[in-house]
């Protein structure tokens, strides 16, 4: 994605300099929401305002709600399909291992010591088997985060 | 009412955000699938795998899915769900984007660098949390079978399970790829 929009911003279109690219790529990281969506609502307010920002993150979410709710509908359609279930058995398990695969190069660009091990544990516990929500783990985590970093100095 | 819980429930999605496309999974899962049971758990599955071989983003993505669906299963006709999808689209973004404005206007060049710094190096070590606990809630029976409904379902599912672990983390395999060798193993073996 990064690429893309670079080469399509920055390169083609000389709508910003590198720089002004950088530093709009690290608020989008550093702010809630999806990435690319806030990329490009942050490069359209740059440009024209609250209305190029509405515009350019519409545009970069619309492609997807197409593709996405077409193939919604083509599920709907071949609901219970025997050889689209047959398809979709073989690849749930493969699902799952690719979302646990991340989590050991996360933990690493995490820098993740024997004693900060404990945090991604007990939220993890509390999320699986205690049924907190993520949501009470990540506000949590940022007040935390806030504080000790405050406390630190 | 249900246009309003879409709605309400996609726009907390959007704004407890943070972390990237794979922390998102853990806060759908316990929105769409546990909360609200919209969506089984192997329907999710399927989203994230629809997600992970589409270029959209997994947020966006699972938003669109699940209003459509979930407007379908409710009883209403095709427009209605149409406009549910939009509408859950639209709500994961409204949020973050009044964020994006506000940050671009005041925060940008005067950044408050140092505290955003302390907040994420809390939020970084809990992602990977999230991650996981995504990743154990979704290893059900719906998922992998099990050993009392078939052993063969359930052993094929955990050496499938192996393979695209192996695959992705020790020999960086393309996921589509990997997925669709998957998806053909699953209709040549079942």
């Amino acid at each position: 994605m990064v690429p893309l929009l670079e080469s399509e911003i920055v390169d083609k279109g000389g709508y910003l300099s590198k720089e002004e690219f950088v530093d709009i790529m690290a608020v989008s990281q550093a702010s809630p929401g999806v990435f690319a969506i806030n990329m490009a609502s942050h490069i359209g307010n740059k440009l024209h305002g609250v209305k190029g920002g509405v515009v350019c993150s519409i545009g970069a979410a619309l492609p997807s709600i197409v593709i996405i709710l077409l193939i919604a509908m083509f599920f709907q359609a071949f609901k219970g399909n025997v050889y689209v279930e047959k398809f979709f058995r073989g690849i749930r398990p493969a699902v799952v291992a690719l979302i646990a695969a991340p989590c050991f190069s996360l933990a690493k660009s995490a820098k993740l010591t024997k004693q900060t091990l404990w945090i991604p544990v007990v939220s993890c516990v509390l999320i699986a088997f205690l049924g907190v929500s993520p949501i009470w783990i990540i506000l949590v985590a940022a007040v935390s985060g806030f504080v000790y970093g405050r406390l630190k100095k | 009412m249900l246009f309003l819980k879409i709605f309400l429930t996609f726009s907390k999605i959007g704004i407890f955000n943070f972390g990237g496309g794979y922390a998102m999974i853990s806060l759908l899962q316990n929105e769409i699938v546990k909360k609200n049971h919209w969506l089984t758990n192997a329907e999710f599955t399927d989203i994230v795998a629809i997600s992970q071989s589409t270029p959209g983003p997994i947020g966006i993505n699972s938003a669109t899915y699940t209003g459509y669906t979930v407007a379908i299963n409710e009883g209403y006709p095709e427009w209605a769900a149409i406009l549910s999808a939009v509408l859950a689209s639209l709500s994961v973004l409204w949020l973050p984007f009044l964020v994006m404005l506000y940050i671009s206007r005041f925060l940008i060049k005067h950044s408050d660098s140092k505290n955003v710094h302390n907040v994420f190096a809390g939020i970084r070590p809990v992602i990977v949390g999230l991650i996981a606990a995504a990743a154990i809630q979704l290893m059900t029976a719906e998922n992998f079978s099990s050993p009392g409904e078939s052993w063969f379902a359930f052993l094929t599912s955990i050496i499938i399970f192996c393979f695209a672990f192996v695959g992705v983390r020790l020999y960086k395999v393309n996921p589509i790829l990997l997925l669709v060798i998957c998806g053909l193993a699953g209709l040549a073996i079942y």
